[in-house]
């Protein structure tokens, strides 16, 4: 009777993967969020560049990242297929826009998520690419493991070879490329700081929809634990994370 | 008379579905706010009847407000704009003296335009026989409680039931997505124990003939259920998608 082609190719199958691949998405935030606090760490970017450095060189978190890419560029694919599918069966509108009692957020996510697109490839081109092929500053860290004082001290690219942390004489030294100084450079533009806010706010928009939308599409709507569904997909993703993320290029443009 | 109204109507007019509309302006002078809607649209048309003009073309059955016969999206909302009221039941108080009132029929490529207001919703029914059914005997009548049903279980399957099929929740869609309607169809069943012999058979079957009706995806709006006559949930649509996945991944 059932085959995997069938539930994919139907209405309710092209649902799945947007609400499959927007969790995971969703999940992702979660862990971003929680790495990128160390920013306010006021340690010269200490503990920010060994994180970036182990989020990169680490197997298991590189296979994580490719699903990620992946589920990224596959939910906008699919919202491209479902929308068209969807224009398509009302090709005739009415001339009275429906009066309807659905939230604007609901009915604007394509745009909510063209918005977050060219923000996830100006923001991976900022720091992603830069990090992995472009050009960043070097550093090197100096910790006095008896005094557990810091030095920090710019390197030069002839100096640097790779990331390396070793301990001589006491000291532990590391040199990496510097993602915090990058990050500081970036946020020293206004109008990058206005766009990665206003980016912000679309990513609150997109997920007070998204977020329990993702979980009615799985079937998962029951009186006992839609509440609580609501109640994640308010307050933690459509305002605490989006808030957090936010902080950052403002941190960076008022108080560094 | 007094405390009649004096209204302006723009109705959509279309000879077939092969030909495109337009809107036409009409005069509704004189209209008691105790008339239905359709009473006040047969009141047009005998005007229209006795000026040897084409009746404007609207479907009706009970005027009762359980057929699912009746129709039409005025001023942008389907059935009108009280809640939980088909069109025959709603009342020419709900206008004040001096509107113009827009009518539009149903807009969706699965409801194609058979005259002016009147769309083929033939559709629905094909995804009814898809599965809407159940095909075991029934044999004689049952002792009563012999099968139990908790209270809950049997209210919920009802509620479910009470969908008449009248299509406004394509017409709230903007997707024109059929699913509070297929997914009102495919609980009222899942929840009963005579529905379930047929059950995931009956869930994909449905589902899959209303995609090939060319109805559109559910976004989670929740627009259907705003506008739904009688009220049908969108927890249906869930339970649909749980009983579809069911079907096609696990019980299948």
């Amino acid at each position: 009777m059932s085959n995997f082609s069938n539930a994919f190719s139907s209405t309710l199958g092209k649902k799945l993967v947007m609400c499959l691949t927007g969790l995971f998405l969703c999940s992702f935030l979660i862990v971003h969020l929680t790495g990128n606090f160390q920013l306010f760490k006021n340690d010269d970017g200490l503990a920010f560049n060994q994180y970036a450095h182990f989020m990169t060189h680490f197997t298991p978190i590189k296979v994580v990242s490719y699903l990620l890419y992946s589920s990224i560029i596959i939910h906008s694919v699919w919202a491209i297929i479902i929308t068209l599918h969807n224009r398509k069966a009302r090709p005739q509108g009415y001339a009275i826009k429906p009066k309807d009692g659905s939230i604007w957020s609901s009915r604007n996510m394509g745009i909510l998520g063209t918005v977050l697109f060219v923000f996830i490839v100006v923001h991976m081109s900022n720091f992603w690419y830069q990090y992995h092929w472009g050009e960043t500053p070097y550093v090197e860290y100096r910790t006095d493991l008896n005094t557990g004082a810091t030095i920090t001290k710019e390197i030069q690219a002839s100096e640097f070879t790779d990331y390396v942390s070793y301990i001589d004489n006491g000291v532990e030294i590391t040199k990496s490329k510097d993602l915090y100084k990058e990050t500081q450079f970036a946020f020293q533009q206004w109008w990058l700081v206005a766009f990665y806010v206003l980016a912000m706010a679309a990513l609150a928009f997109h997920l007070v929809h998204g977020f329990q939308s993702a979980f009615q599409t799985l079937g998962w709507n029951h009186h006992k634990y839609r509440p609580l569904i609501k109640f994640v997909g308010f307050w933690i993703f459509s305002i605490l994370i989006p808030l957090g993320f936010a902080a950052m290029p403002l941190y960076f443009f008022f108080l560094k | 008379m007094s405390g009649n109204m004096n209204l302006t109507l723009k109705v959509w007019r279309q000879k077939n579905s092969s030909t495109s509309g337009k809107f036409v302006t009409y005069k509704a002078p004189e209209i008691s706010p105790d008339m239905s809607f359709l009473e006040m649209l047969d009141v047009v048309n005998e005007g229209l009847v006795k000026k040897s003009e084409d009746p404007i073309q609207f479907d009706h059955d009970c005027r009762e407000g359980i057929c699912g016969m009746c129709s039409l999206v005025i001023n942008g909302e389907p059935h009108g704009p009280k809640r939980a009221t088909t069109t025959c039941q709603l009342h020419m108080r709900s206008f004040n003296d001096g509107d113009t009132i827009v009518i539009e029929p149903w807009r969706a490529s699965a409801f194609p335009v058979v005259k002016d207001l009147a769309v083929d919703r033939s559709s629905f029914d094909r995804i009814q026989q898809a599965g809407g059914y159940v095909s075991i005997g029934t044999g004689g009548v049952p002792d009563a409680n012999e099968i139990a049903i908790p209270k809950v279980i049997a209210d919920e399957a009802f509620n479910s039931a009470t969908c008449i099929g009248c299509g406004a929740c394509v017409a709230a869609c903007k997707n024109a997505s059929a699913m509070l309607f297929v997914s009102a169809k495919i609980s009222q069943y899942a929840m009963l124990p005579q529905g379930q012999p047929e059950r995931y058979a009956r869930a994909e079957a449905m589902v899959l003939q209303m995609d090939d009706e060319g109805f559109g995806g559910c976004t989670n709006t929740y627009a259907c259920e705003a506008q739904c006559p009688k009220e049908i949930k969108v927890t249906n649509i869930a339970r649909m998608n749980r009983e579809f996945f069911n079907a096609e991944f696990i019980k299948g």
